[in-house]
């Protein structure tokens, strides 16, 4: 078994974990690469069919492209999508910083979401390496009734003996991705020919590294047109992945604040 | 170099000792930030009106700055020369052991950290401990703050041998043991000019000689099933091999119990090619070569070498819940994907973590360890920690926490301190008494699909016939033996168990029981079948969803469908269709009457012939 071997073979025990304990179940789905990756596992898992619906917080705000990958897809894997409106801006936190307070707007779908469906479990593709926050974070992840996380207060995580047992008004976070790097998640793209939205591709030297709402995420320089030119590029970056995503730097604790409130 | 996963190593040691400057300093001088980083925390230390110091690297959550403590195992990757690194920087303050445990016990290997000035602590002795129970064998010390004692190299050979004195009596030698400074990167990555007498290895240059540690290849196998899917008609059990490796056409064991089966395939979605054999570390899916009976918790084993199965365990654990450990305390003990119920019959032992000396104890308060006992009901399918490592641990589960973690270390070969009291009537002599033999008819079927109806109709007719019978009534049993239960996947298997120990008594004084219970799932039965052995009779009572549903005696399917009940056979949790009924009653095709005769009929002929047949005339003795 190889690198990739071992994390898949991690990734699928984590979704069948999940899977046999905690319904209703439903994976979020961001289009982003993480979360294509994570369908693609749940296909393996599960035999070649998702058997829970994906989620997509949708602000209206994605890039055309985005929306075009989705509805592709979504017949194409057959998913079962819900892709419910997030509730309007005015509803957020008016004391976050603007593009933070974009990005809450998904906070608040999700709890919409959970509240509308009544998951108990919810499964998303963030990842340890991606930013310090997310470092903290444990694969199956409690919420409290009010969808917070206390990162203080977690409960022990070891030997693969996941917390699965849970008080009513409890909502879990499962974190299949935890212990990949964004390198992982490219080279796996490219082992398993996984598709992508085309945005991550350079285009007049410019490329997306992470998708966001528009407005708040921006492209970076690069002439990385394939998987492989971007696998080479990440393998001699020093930069920080989420470097185009504004709300991570509008202050040392946005992105935090944004988490404990219930933030992928 | 950048490809290969990263060797997972854990930094421990005493609060204050320097672990997340140590951290700072190993990613900065490896080279390993990303840029800029450095310099914003410059920016931001300045801003805060602080010098900077690398532990801010790690502490980047603004309530760590805030009290000056680690709070979480943070995840953060380094590269050496050699290979990538994870390192889990776990903390020290004792509150948070078990954040300690949750990074350790995902290391290969461990830097303990020990202040130079300060030696060997409460809290590196703690951590010490842990690591040997944990199973992170290999450590590198790092005496820390070597500048603080001027570099000395008496002083430090003092504080060393304390170190490896402690470290031996736990069976850990270490790897090496460095001396350094963190805040001026002296023997971390760089050879610095304070200790010329050292010739020993820099920190990266000791965590560069350590090896992985190898998959249990050569272990039994031992496969803790996840889940029971279903693809097409047949059962595929999916789950990870933990020790061993499993090829199609090998003869495996389910344990607790003793159905064993050939895989008949190894499932895959994508894969590269139809697998026919499987590793260590895969998560796999199985077919076999007929219908086998297990859920979840089950271990699919080499057929020749199963863990034990024991009512009772001894464990080393370490405990981290608020509320003490005591005797006579119910917990939940989950080992691989199995979950039991267990009760603590003895703490045998308080570890001193300082002198390393067992006492005797009545409790086991928070971040204790020590040793207890533990019985449980149902047989425990576990190994001993010396025998498989990764199947001979687990967690101990209280109130929705996870409290504590064990290791195994004995197993009693008898299975239960209990021996089974001969009765001077045999049921021989029962059968000739009433006429006929007990047993069990198992109804199994849909809400509505009319098992209480048959039962009851079947139980006047043969008390009308002057047979001993005896109905239990799913119901009627939830209102009292069970109404401690839900209808949670254990807490059904847990209904069943109990229902099916019950029938067995009454069939062992005589009686013919009727069991009318919904019993959705294929292996509960079997294990009733088990339980009650030959006179275990399984009557399917069939009727299609729609009727069933169309019928609705109780109002039960319009609520579930109206208020989303869960757990509700049918509906909202799977029913599976017994493959192999001794009779299967259509209720939607037959007419009571007529299903009721078929049933008599059964009876009569399972309980009844049988008696004729151990009758006076066979029992007479021969000549």
């Amino acid at each position: 078994m190889d690198d990739l071997d071992s994390l898949e073979a991690e990734s699928i025990y984590i979704l069948r974990e999940a899977f046999s304990r905690l319904r209703p179940l439903a994976m979020l789905w961001s289009l982003g690469k993480d979360s294509n990756v994570m369908i693609w596992l749940a296909k393996k898992a599960f035999l070649g069919r998702v058997p829970f619906p994906v989620v997509h917080l949708d602000t209206g705000l994605e890039f055309p492209e985005v929306y075009a990958f989705r509805e592709r897809y979504a017949k194409e894997w057959d998913l079962e999508l819900i892709a419910d409106a997030c509730p309007p801006i005015e509803d957020v936190d008016q004391t976050l910083p603007p593009a933070s307070r974009l990005a809450a707007r998904k906070t608040h779908g999700l709890r919409q979401a959970i509240a509308r469906y009544g998951y108990q479990g919810l499964i998303a593709g963030i990842r340890r390496d991606e930013q310090a926050t997310r470092a903290k974070e444990r694969v199956f992840s409690p919420r409290g009734e009010d969808n917070a996380w206390d990162f203080r207060d977690q409960p022990p995580e070891f030997w693969d003996l996941f917390h699965l047992d849970f008080p009513p008004g409890t909502h879990v976070r499962v974190h299949p991705l935890l212990h990949w790097t964004e390198l992982d998640v490219w080279r796996y793209i490219a082992r398993e020919e996984i598709p992508v939205c085309p945005l991550y591709f350079a285009r007049d030297g410019k490329r997306f590294r992470s998708l966001g709402e528009i407005g708040i995420t921006f492209p970076i320089d690069s002439e990385a047109a394939d998987i492989p030119s971007v696998i080479a590029e990440l393998r001699g970056t020093h930069s920080a992945e989420r470097s185009g995503r504004a709300m991570d730097h509008e202050g040392e604790d946005a992105f935090e604040r944004l988490r404990v409130g219930g933030y992928m | 170099m950048r490809d290969k996963r990263a060797f997972p190593i854990v930094v421990v040691g005493h609060v204050d000792h320097g672990k997340s400057t140590l951290v700072g300093r190993l990613l900065h001088d490896t080279g390993s930030l990303p840029e800029g980083r450095a310099e914003q925390l410059r920016v931001q230390s300045e801003r805060r009106g602080l010098d900077f110091e690398f532990s801010f690297l790690l502490d980047s959550l603004q309530v760590e700055r805030d009290q000056g403590i680690t709070v979480d195992a943070a995840q953060i990757w380094f590269r050496t020369a050699l290979r990538r690194y994870v390192i889990i920087d776990a903390p020290g303050h004792l509150e948070f052991l078990r954040n300690m445990v949750t990074g350790a016990s995902a290391a290969e290997a461990a830097v303990l950290v020990v202040d130079a000035k300060a030696g060997v602590s409460e809290q590196t002795r703690r951590h010490g401990y842990l690591l040997g129970i944990l199973g992170v064998r290999q450590v590198v010390v790092a005496v820390n703050k070597i500048d603080l004692i001027d570099n000395d190299e008496t002083h430090f050979q003092a504080v060393a041998d304390a170190v490896r004195d402690y470290l031996g009596g736990l069976g850990i030698t270490p790897a090496a043991i460095v001396p350094l400074s963190a805040r001026h990167g002296e023997n971390v990555v760089d050879r610095g000019a304070r200790t010329p007498w050292y010739a020993g290895p820099t920190l990266v240059e000791a965590l560069d000689a350590l090896t992985p540690r190898p998959p249990a290849e050569h272990g039994p196998l031992r496969l803790p099933v996840q889940d029971v899917y279903r693809l097409q008609d047949r059962r595929i059990i999916v789950g990870r091999i933990e020790s061993g490796r499993v090829a199609v056409g090998d003869l495996v064991r389910f344990v607790p119990g003793s159905q064993t089966a050939r895989v008949a395939s190894i499932e895959n979605w994508n894969g590269p090619a139809p697998a026919t054999e499987a590793a260590t570390g895969r998560s796999v899916a199985l077919s076999f070569d007929h219908e086998v009976f297990v859920e979840r918790g089950a271990i699919v084993s080499a057929a020749d070498n199963a863990p034990r199965e024991s009512h009772v365990v001894t464990v080393q654990l370490f405990w981290l819940d608020r509320q003490p450990l005591l005797p006579g305390d119910r917990l939940s003990l989950r080992f691989g994907t199995a979950e039991q119920r267990v009760t603590v019959e003895a703490i045998e032992a308080v570890i001193d973590v300082e002198s390393l000396t067992a006492a005797p104890a009545l409790a086991l308060p928070q971040n204790a360890v020590g040793r207890a006992r533990l019985t449980s009901v149902r047989p425990l399918a576990i190994d001993s920690f010396a025998d498989s490592p990764r199947t001979g641990r687990g967690v101990l589960v209280r109130d929705h926490r996870i409290a504590g973690g064990f290791v195994v270390e004995d197993l009693p070969g008898q299975s239960r301190n209990l021996t089974a009291v001969d009765a001077p009537v045999t049921p021989e002599e029962r059968t000739l008494r009433n006429g006929h033999g007990g047993g069990v008819l198992w109804l199994t079927g849909l809400s509505g699909s009319g098992k209480s109806t048959l039962a009851m109709r079947l139980l006047r007719g043969l008390t009308d016939r002057g047979r001993l019978a005896y109905v239990i009534d799913g119901d009627n049993i939830r209102q009292g033996l069970n109404r401690d239960l839900g209808f949670s996947p254990e807490d059904r298997a847990e209904n069943v168990r109990r229902t099916a120990e019950v029938a067995r008594l009454l069939a062992d004084a005589g009686l013919i029981v009727i069991a009318a219970l919904i019993s959705p799932s294929a292996p509960q039965r079997a294990e009733a079948r088990r339980i009650i052995g030959d006179r275990f009779h399984e009557v399917h009572v069939a009727a299609d969803l729609a009727v069933c549903e169309e019928r609705d005696p109780k109002g039960l399917y319009r609520r579930a469908r109206a208020d989303g009940l869960a757990d509700f056979t049918g509906v909202s949790a799977p029913y599976d269709e017994p493959a192999a009924p001794d009779l299967r009653l259509d209720t939607g095709e037959l007419g009571i009457a007529e299903a009721t005769q078929m049933l008599l009929a059964f009876a009569e002929a399972a309980f009844v012939s049988e008696a004729a047949a151990t009758g006076p005339e066979a029992a007479r003795p021969p000549g």
